[in-house]
């Protein structure tokens, strides 16, 4: 199998991360031959940004933004009018709330991406935010690239990061109240007009023998 | 009653925005200029304000936003297939390149692979979108910078690939053609002809841009040793596709780390880096690129393997839960969608990691000290489709 020799690769990767950040690093994941995703603590994600680039050979950034894991507050009438028809529209009971790989404990998480042009390979960090303090350490002294990115995760997530040398709003006009990103966020589109996109639910021509007439 | 500087500048701003002039200012510490919200090659709307002593620029800082779409928030009430009718409109210029990293997050998610003809003609399209983007990036390169003449011979050109790409998908800039498992449908009769023909053209045209302005003398005064980018520092930006290269980076993600469901790894091509990190070999890597793309196509035209163009998916598309990052090389440089799916039919959270993001990120770096024309050739060397940057 050709997935054998990378999968030693984010093994050693994660092995090296874990030397480094000792008790910082909290989960990780791997997805053998595909990607590698570590969890990390608040406290330790500046250090993180700078064993990456610094140490490790993880130079490039690529992103930085966040997760709201909250399960959308809001019933049906969010949901993508094909699920209207797959589902009816009775109420979804209400899902728990399950974070991805590498686990977290809160609602909001932080997120990046490095890669390494050496070893050909990226990485996901994940740091949690949590809901009653949401401010993580800024990267952007590390990797300039993440001031704009810390900028929108800001003014989508409401989340705060201290030491970022100008937070102020990127997209969204200055008096914009509420973190659109946020899934308590409404989509207010869908509040005052039912999607078009209804009328092209029509089935697909070749494939609707079985499931058209069922 | 005393007017602040900080309220002089809102007040200009105000009026050039309503206005939709570039405007000045003269404050005490120097002069505020105020470029946009209009971009002379329509890339879409970014507005700049530079801060000036003199001809210099002290600070100069782009505000996007204007065309913030918030694609983000309606992917999670989208279904899977009706994504890349919205992503498609992402970078306008190179739209099916939009629509493959999405649909690859999704097939790796689900654990589809398409099937070899269809990695095939897809990579065809991803590089007609790169052909035609790029074409007309080098047109706009000349209209920015005083050169009109190539700008039409760039808008003559690129239909020939719009031509090729509309006999295909049956769009000309918005395909919507890519699918869950493979493509919507097959070529068309005699279309590998003509592509072969039009690859010929575009080749044509890249020397005539050659001549034209690449190895015009007063291009090269207005770039060579203009907005130089180091590599560490472009690298710590994330800039990516040309910009990065043209740092001296040796990083193409169709060479390097392609992702599975593209045929690059059957084509023979050569990355090209330039070592000096200014405006003139950003714009030179991109003329080399087109080249090669046609060169690319050119190869993948005659290995199309026989068979189907479709593999076998659900009529419903239900994506098992897992998260998938997924970015390939795309005509502005990387980009890629993080998909996060909670086994449903609609994404629960897609973060779109955008080439032009990232690359007009720098802007302040590299444009402090510069002279104001230079904040022209630095920025339309940087190459930046607006609806890329806002998504």
């Amino acid at each position: 199998m050709e997935e054998t020799p990378t999968d030693d690769l984010r093994e050693e990767v994660l092995a090296a991360f874990a030397a480094e950040l000792g008790d910082g690093l909290l989960e990780s994941y791997i997805r053998p031959g595909n990607d590698l995703w570590i969890r990390v603590t608040r406290d330790a994600w500046p250090e993180l940004a700078s064993v990456a680039q610094r140490k490790l050979g993880f130079t490039f950034f690529d992103f930085l933004s966040a997760i709201d894991w909250l399960p959308s507050p809001f019933a049906r009438d969010m949901d993508s009018q094909e699920d209207l028809a797959v589902h009816g529209r009775d109420e979804k009971a209400p899902t728990p709330m399950t974070q991805g790989y590498a686990g977290g404990d809160t609602r909001l998480q932080v997120f990046a991406r490095l890669l390494s042009m050496s070893r050909q390979m990226g990485i996901t960090c994940k740091v949690d935010v949590p809901d009653d303090d949401p401010s993580v350490p800024t990267w952007s002294s590390t990797f300039a690239g993440a001031n704009w990115h810390e900028r929108e995760t800001c003014e989508m997530y409401g989340i705060d990061f201290p030491g970022h040398p100008n937070l102020i709003k990127l997209y969204l006009p200055g008096a914009f109240e509420g973190h659109p990103l946020r899934k308590d966020f409404p989509l207010l589109a869908r509040r005052v007009k039912p999607w078009p996109g209804i009328v092209d639910v029509e089935p697909m021509p070749g494939n609707d023998d079985a499931e058209a007439d069922a | 009653m005393t007017v602040t500087d900080s309220q002089k500048l809102a007040y200009v701003a105000a009026q050039a925005a309503d206005a939709r002039v570039n405007l000045e200012f003269e404050t005490d510490d120097g002069m505020t200029l105020n470029m946009g919200p209009q971009h002379p090659a329509t890339h879409g709307t970014l507005r700049i304000i530079a801060k000036l002593d003199g001809e210099q620029v002290v600070s100069c800082e782009p505000l996007p936003g204007y065309m913030h779409r918030g694609y983000e928030k309606l992917c999670e009430v989208r279904t899977y297939p009706q994504v890349t009718a919205l992503v498609n409109r992402i970078d306008w210029l190179g739209s099916f390149a939009n629509e493959v990293p999405f649909i690859l997050a999704a097939e790796e998610l689900m654990g589809i692979e398409a099937p070899p003809r269809a990695q095939h003609i897809r990579t065809i399209l991803f590089e007609l979108s790169r052909v035609a983007n790029i074409s007309l990036f080098l047109g706009d390169l000349g209209i920015q910078l005083g050169g009109l003449t190539i700008g039409f011979y760039a808008f003559r050109d690129r239909e020939h690939v719009l031509n090729q790409i509309e006999a295909v998908t049956g769009g000309r800039f918005h395909p919507n053609f890519d699918r869950i498992g493979g493509l919507k449908d097959d070529l068309p009769k005699g279309w590998i002809a003509e592509t072969h023909t039009a690859m010929q053209k575009l080749r044509d045209f890249c020397n005539q841009a050659e001549d034209l302005l690449i190895g015009n003398e007063i291009f090269q005064a207005r770039t060579r040793g203009v907005g130089i980018i180091p590599p560490e520092v472009a690298l710590s930006y994330g800039l990516s596709g040309p910009n990065l290269r043209g740092s001296g980076v040796e990083w193409d993600l169709r060479k390097h780390a392609c992702p599975k469901g593209l045929a690059y790894d059957k084509v023979d091509w050569k990355v090209w880096t330039h070592p000096d990190g200014d405006s003139f070999s950003r714009c030179w890597i991109r003329l080399q690129e087109t080249r090669e793309a046609t060169k690319i196509v050119d190869q993948l035209l005659d290995t199309i393997p026989a068979g189907p163009v479709m593999a076998k998916v659900p009529r419903i598309i239900k994506v098992p839960e897992g998260e998938a990052y997924v970015e390939t090389e795309n005509p502005l440089g990387a980009m890629g969608y993080y998909v996060v799916s909670k086994g449903d039919l609609v994404p629960f959270r897609v973060k779109i990691r955008s080439a032009s993001f990232n690359n007009v990120s720098i802007v302040p770096w590299v444009t402090r000290g510069v002279l104001v024309p230079d904040v022209i050739s630095i920025l339309a060397s940087l190459y930046f489709i607006l609806g890329d940057i806002d998504r």
